[in-house]
Parts: structure tokens; C-alpha cells; sequence
């Protein structure tokens, strides 16, 4: 065939460096309706849920059975599941119905119905009820902060950075597992020089990860996976005891923890026994719910190349969101991996997010180029920074960010390094060398970087994790090297653990140290004039873009 | 284990002269040119724990020659895996082949051909081209060295693959592979790479043993 010019030029856009694919509905790849989601429906007897979504007790799987003994509300369970979806759908879009007088409803569903329920909604609709249904007023933003070469000192000047940006949650993860300790170290230290407050985490292998917790060296964690099918659940040694264990043990401990998930999973693995993803996504959802852990993040997460590739995945993932907020559970949306080669589906896919509002709109946001990143590349990242001011400006959305000018980035970058340097001195960790510390307060990436010694800090990192030094060892570190206002800070984060209220759902630490969640910040949203508002100070804030040229200054 | 170069050699040699001539360490082709089209497996019975230390196996996912022929990239499995057995060859080390029926999850294809493995050493390979080297004595979701990303797995990485595992197998610790990283091979793979999974999964046997090859290339 003699080709068109046209269709030449349109093979060449980016967008077709996606990989689009057509449902197979029979194997799960299909984003809602798949052909084995089971119709909704309950029976209760003597308390005791003995049918849910027409599956008997006799033939439910480990994951029903968790879902029915643990996650729905069945005092109210058989009336809403005689209630018509399209109605619950109009009452949880419509302003005049207030979050609290649907929570009783929607946390009664069972897991088909709720996806019967949000199938009614358009992406629209979805995001009116996702602006009513989240649990805290206020929104906020989650950033990664990782290095390819896990240089803690280019990690501690990225988090200070990314703090005074406004992110108000941070994780790190590793290149290298070994390194772990320092980088948690680096991001704590790091976080905590660019504001107070910020919580910080390190994605690990789990049993690695609680344990950097206990010792003070991060405040949350997030990493913990559930899954929609039983097959995929065993696949990893787990079922939905053992993470409601392992939840119970950060709660233990004083540590803020969310679960995982997320559309596409499932298929993913090849065990989604021809069910949409948004329906397995829903009973994980319900997993989370039934383990009483206080939140989620979702959004397909590192699947988001599956839906993404069906037909009306996106607005699924969008949906999955939705339904984690109508649990009453803290949700952290996504947006965290690279989804598209076109901006125009990058921009649109988080404008479903952004645009209403969550808990943490990314989970995260990539506070260092994409090369750095660990979590194999953000939605959007360091250099998309000015874009994403300037998307806040022009819509009047808080989404969580704020304008920095040059000399204040480049001045708290310099000091988590400095502080970064002398605790490091203090513990006996490996030097960082004054050149490092310049390096890191000018640097874009790792790239500009000079090496490190890696065997060196490997083994100091392994010392750090098996000794005895804590949370504490590190204040008294950064108190004796003048570093006063840090180490009352950090010294702050450890007190958070022992009055633990930042367990509650959706909480984020301010700068006074003042908790912000869903029971002193509840979402009121009640059409226009209600709920969260940008104005004042903070709109003010969001309007001061450094690029914009002041009218006084054209001519002169 | 004492290997003396003398031994090496002696055992390359042999090596060599019983692949017959043609066969030998086939040279890397130009992509495209792959010299081999095809390749044929007969089943010769429940594979059996290997007792020569010197000798690698490589764990086939239950779908890979069969009922899918290329990688994700398009890369025939003949070539795949006669690039996999010549840089184990290259060695001086054995390459045998097992097919792996009761799991599509390459770590524990991998696993099973390691603990199957004369030397503790396996590879596991699914039919879209995923690839770990493994070692009996890890955990299974461990390993020695992991390729996840196979859109970038190339017939130059299958090699030396299949060379580095030949290494651990003599006791070694060979430098890893190294791993290319693509931001972007998400967004253009994943969906791809997710159906080529179901389709391997749709021939897991579940109750099945892992299965002794002979393999002639065409």
C-alpha cells in the first residue's frame, strides 16, 4: 500500500509509543464488567454473612471470607443492597447529600456493588464525588525522593528541597537493598531541615521496612500489597491475616501505614479468573477496610501500563479512588509511574486526581529527574515542576505545591547536606567531604554527583541497621553540631510516635507540628462555597509564580 | 571446586568437538539473521537432580518453543536459547535443558531449574523473554541476578546470561550482566507483556514435574 503522508506523521507522535491493546475480557483484560464479576447481593444470618455477590459461605475463597467476616458494615448491609445503584450513585454525586450521611451506605456494600454503584458515573460525576467523598478537607501531595547511585547527601538535599516545595509526605527506596539505613537516614534528616512535620518512608522488603521504623529513622510506610485474587495472594506467601499482622505492628509501634494496590494486578500475574480489574481492585479495597488499616494507596500504581491500555481503564483507575474514599479510608492516588509518551494523556490522566482533590494526589510526585528514580519513573518529575505551578495557577487548584525562588532552594539544599555531613561525623558513618556537600546544594541529578566509596558505605549501612543507634542518636548528632533547629524537629517526629495522632485516618503533620486529618480537617464539601476553597494566603502563594513577568517591570 | 585451566580447555574442547561442526559457539549474527529458525524438543521423561558439578540448567516456561516461538522483542526461542547454552558453553561448562510446567513465574522456573542443577546454578526463562539466574540455596523470590525488563533483553544479553551463570557455577562471581533501565518501557510494553504472561499461564500443568529436554536446533 502506498502510504498517506498523514498517517506517517501521526505514527510518529508519541503517542503511539503506547502500547494500546484490545479487551480479552475472558482473561480478566478488561478495565470494569468483566464476564465472571458476580452480581451483587447479601444474606445475613444470626450476624453471620452466609451469601455475598452470589457466592455461598461454603464456596467463598480466603479473600470473601475476609471481606465478609471483617469489611462490611451489616447492620445496614441488606437495605443498601436493595436500594438501586443508580440512585446510590445520584445521592453520592449530589452536593446536597452530605459525605456523612453516605458513608452508613457505601460502607455496607459488598464489593459487586460498589462497582455497580460507581459504574453509573462518568469521569466527571466520578470526580464531584471524589471532591465530596475524601476524608480530609484539605489536600496534599506525596513526592519520591530517590537516587540511582543512593547518594544520601544528593537524597538529604532533594527531601529539603522537595519540603519547602510543599510535599508533605516523601519516599525513598533503593538501587542497591544494602543501602537502605542511609537512605533513610538522608531523607529523615533531609526532610526534616526543609520543614517540620514532613513524613517520611522507605519502600522495602516489609519485615526491612518495619524495622527502619522502630528505629526512628521513618515515620510511615505504604509499601504493604494486597491483592484481588486468591492465586496472586499465595504467590507471595501472604494472605489477609498476616498483612492485617503486619499492619498491627506498625500500629504497635506509633507508625502512621497504608496498604497497597491497584487495578491490573491481578491480570498482571495472570490469576484474575476472567474478572475486571476494577472489581478485583475493589476487593482489595475491601481488604484493606476488613484489616482496619486507615488507608490506601491506589491508582494501578506499577500496573497502570494495563489499564491504560483498555479501553476506559483510566476512568477505572479513577474509579478505584473513588471507592477507597467511600470506604472511609485515607487514599493516595497514584500518578506515580511513568503512563504515557504523550503529555496529553500524562496531563489528562492526572487532572482526574488533581483537579478534585485527594488525600495525597501523587503518591508520589518524582522530586528528582525520572533517571533518578527508583520506582522506575513518575508521572511527572523534577523538570515538570513549572508546568504543574503553573496548572495550579491557571485552574485555581491546590495541588499541594508552591512557588520557590532559586535562592532559598539552593540555600536549604546546602544546609540538609551540611546537616546530613555532621551526623554522619557524629555516628561515625563513611565522611561526606565538603565537595559533595557543594555538589549537592547545586545538583539536578546524581549525574552531578561525585562518586562514593560504595563498599565503604555499604558496610557502615549494615552496621547503622544491626546496631544500636536510633532515631535519638541522630538529634543528639545534629543538636551538638549547632544544628538545633533539625534536631527538635526530628526530635518532634519521634514524639508523634508516642501520642500516635497521626494514626488517624488521612493525617499529615504541619509545621507546628499540629496533626491535619480526617477527624479535626473532615471533609464538609457541599457544593459551591463549602469545603475545601483556595483563596487567602494560600492562593496568594499559588498565584506568585517566579516566571511571571510583572506588569510594572514590561517597558521599563 | 579446583578447575585448572588445562581442565578447562580439555572440557571446552570436548565440548566443542561433540556440538559437531556448524554448531559450534554460534557467532552473533546481525539482528535479524539469527542462524538458527527453529528448534525441536523431545520429552525424555521427569528431570532428574543432576549430579555433575559443572553443569548449568536452564528452566523453560511451560509455553516458550511451543506455543509462543519469540520474545516480546520478536526474538525467535531457538536463538534465545542457543545464545543461553553458548555462553554457557564458552564456559566450559554444561548446558541442560528442562521444561518447567507446574508455574509461569520466572522465579520459581528459575528456582526449580537451580535446584534440579549438578552445580545449584539455573536459568529461568518465560516465553516473553523474562530471564533470572538462580541458586538452589536462595530464597525464591530471591536471586542472583534478575532481567524483569525483557523488551531490552537482547541475543548479545541472552550470552552473557548464559556465560555469567556458567561462572557462578564454577564457584565464581562473575560481574552482573548489566541491566539496561527504560523509564519508558511501561507505558509501550506492559499490556504486551501482561498477555503474554496469561498466555504461558493458560499451559501451567499444576500438578506436573518439571520435564528433561533434548533440543535440536534446525
Amino acid at each position: 500500500m502506498k502510504r498517506s503522508k498523514r498517517f506517517e506523521v501521526l505514527e510518529a507522535r508519541p503517542v503511539h509509543e503506547d502500547g494500546f491493546v484490545q479487551e480479552w475480557p475472558e482473561v480478566g483484560l478488561v478495565a470494569v464488567d468483566g464476564p465472571n464479576d458476580p452480581k451483587p447481593g447479601i444474606k445475613i444470618e444470626n450476624g453471620v454473612v452466609v451469601e455475598m455477590d452470589g457466592i455461598k459461605r461454603s464456596d467463598f475463597d480466603m479473600i470473601d471470607q475476609f471481606i465478609a467476616d471483617h469489611a462490611i458494615n451489616l447492620e445496614m448491609a441488606e437495605k443498601v443492597a436493595a436500594m438501586d445503584s443508580k440512585e446510590l450513585a445520584k445521592m453520592i454525586v449530589d452536593i446536597n447529600v452530605p459525605r456523612e450521611e453516605i458513608i452508613p451506605l457505601t460502607t455496607a456494600m459488598t464489593p459487586a456493588k460498589i462497582c455497580e454503584v460507581v459504574g453509573h458515573m462518568n469521569v466527571v460525576e466520578m470526580m464531584m464525588a471524589l471532591q465530596k467523598m475524601r476524608c480530609r478537607k484539605t489536600p496534599s501531595n506525596q513526592c519520591h525522593v530517590t537516587s540511582v547511585r543512593d547518594n544520601p547527601v544528593q537524597i538529604a538535599a532533594d527531601a529539603a528541597e522537595a519540603a519547602i516545595r510543599g510535599f508533605d509526605e516523601m519516599e525513598t527506596t533503593v538501587g542497591i537493598v544494602r543501602y537502605a539505613p542511609f537512605n533513610a537516614l538522608a531523607l529523615l534528616v533531609g526532610a526534616q531541615t526543609g520543614r517540620g512535620g514532613v513524613l517520611t518512608q522507605c519502600a522495602l522488603e516489609e519485615a526491612t521496612e518495619l524495622q527502619l521504623g522502630m528505629k526512628g529513622l521513618t515515620s510511615y510506610a505504604e509499601t504493604i500489597s494486597v491483592y484481588g485474587t486468591e492465586n496472586v495472594f499465595v504467590d507471595g506467601d501472604d494472605t489477609p491475616w498476616s498483612k492485617a499482622f503486619l499492619a498491627s505492628a506498625y500500629a504497635s509501634r506509633g507508625l502512621k501505614m497504608r496498604f497497597t494496590s491497584g487495578t491490573g494486578a491481578e491480570v498482571q500475574m495472570g490469576y484474575a479468573e476472567g474478572k475486571s480489574m476494577l472489581y478485583l481492585e475493589a476487593k482489595c479495597v475491601y481488604v484493606t477496610k476488613g484489616a482496619g488499616v486507615q488507608g490506601l494507596q491506589n491508582g494501578s500504581i506499577s500496573c497502570i501500563g494495563v489499564p491504560g491500555a483498555v479501553p476506559g481503564g483510566i476512568r477505572a483507575v479513577l474509579a478505584e479512588n473513588l471507592i477507597t474514599t467511600m470506604l472511609d479510608l485515607e487514599v493516595a492516588s497514584g500518578n506515580d509511574q511513568t503512563f504515557s509518551h504523550s503529555p496529553f494523556r500524562r496531563t489528562a490522566r492526572t487532572m482526574m486526581q488533581f483537579l478534585p482533590g485527594t488525600d495525597f494526589i501523587f503518591s508520589g510526585y518524582s522530586a528528582v529527574p525520572n533517571y533518578d528514580n527508583m520506582f522506575a519513573g513518575s508521572n511527572f518529575d523534577a523538570e515538570d515542576y513549572d508546568d504543574y505551578l503553573a496548572l495550579q495557577r491557571d485552574l485555581v487548584v491546590d495541588g499541594g505545591l508552591r512557588p520557590v525562588t532559586e535562592e532559598e532552594v539552593i540555600a536549604v539544599r546546602n544546609k540538609a547536606a551540611r546537616a546530613l555531613q555532621a551526623v554522619f561525623r557524629e555516628l561515625g558513618l563513611p565522611p561526606i567531604t565538603d565537595e559533595e556537600v557543594e555538589a549537592a546544594t547545586y545538583a539536578h541529578g546524581s549525574e552531578d554527583m561525585p562518586e562514593r566509596n560504595v563498599v565503604e558505605d555499604l558496610k557502615a549501612a549494615q552496621e547503622l541497621f544491626t546496631g544500636p543507634i536510633t532515631g535519638l542518636d541522630v538529634v543528639k548528632a545534629l543538636a551538638k553540631n549547632n544544628f538545633t533547629d533539625v534536631a527538635v524537629n526530628v526530635l518532634e517526629m519521634l514524639k508523634q510516635r508516642i501520642s500516635g495522632d497521626y494514626l488517624h485516618t488521612s493525617a499529615i503533620i504541619d509545621s507546628n507540628f499540629v496533626v491535619k486529618s480526617a477527624v479535626n480537617d473532615p471533609n464538609d464539601y457541599a457544593g459551591p462555597g463549602t469545603g475545601y476553597r483556595l483563596t487567602g494566603k494560600r492562593w496568594e502563594e499559588i498565584k506568585n509564580i517566579p516566571f511571571a513577568i510583572r506588569p510594572e517591570e514590561i517597558g521599563q | 571446586m579446583q578447575v585448572d585451566e588445562k581442565l578447562v580447555r580439555q572440557i571446552v574442547e570436548e565440548v566443542l568437538s561433540s556440538m559437531g561442526q556448524g554448531t559450534a559457539a554460534p557467532k552473533l549474527e546481525a539482528a535479524g539473521a539469527a542462524p538458527v529458525s527453529g528448534v525441536e524438543f523431545t520429552e525424555l521423561g521427569t528431570a532428574e537432580k543432576g549430579t555433575k558439578a559443572d553443569e548449568v540448567v536452564i528452566g523453560l516456561g511451560p509455553a516458550f518453543g511451543l506455543y509462543q516461538i519469540k520474545t516480546i522483542k520478536g526474538i525467535p526461542h531457538a536463538a534465545v536459547l542457543r545464545e543461553l547454552i553458548a555462553g554457557i558453553e564458552e564456559e566450559g561448562v554444561t548446558a541442560r535443558v528442562i521444561r518447567v510446567k507446574h508455574t509461569s513465574d520466572v522465579a520459581f522456573i528459575a528456582h526449580t531449574a537451580a535446584k534440579l542443577s549438578g552445580s545449584g546454578i539455573g536459568i529461568g526463562i518465560q516465553s516473553r523473554g523474562t530471564t533470572v539466574i538462580h541458586q538452589k540455596d536462595l530464597d525464591p523470590l530471591s536471586n542472583l541476578e534478575l532481567f524483569p525488563q525483557c523488551p531490552l533483553l537482547t541475543l548479545e544479553t541472552y550470552r552473557a546470561i548464559g556465560r555469567n551463570a556458567a561462572q557462578y557455577a564454577k564457584g565464581g562471581s562473575p560481574k552482573p550482566v548489566p541491566v539496561e533501565n527504560d523509564q519508558m518501557a511501561r507505558p509501550k510494553y506492559q499490556a504486551v507483556a501482561a498477555v503474554l504472561h496469561i498466555k504461558e499461564t493458560e499451559h501451567v500443568e499444576k500438578n506436573a514435574k518439571p520435564v528433561e529436554l533434548k533440543v535440536t536446533f534446525k
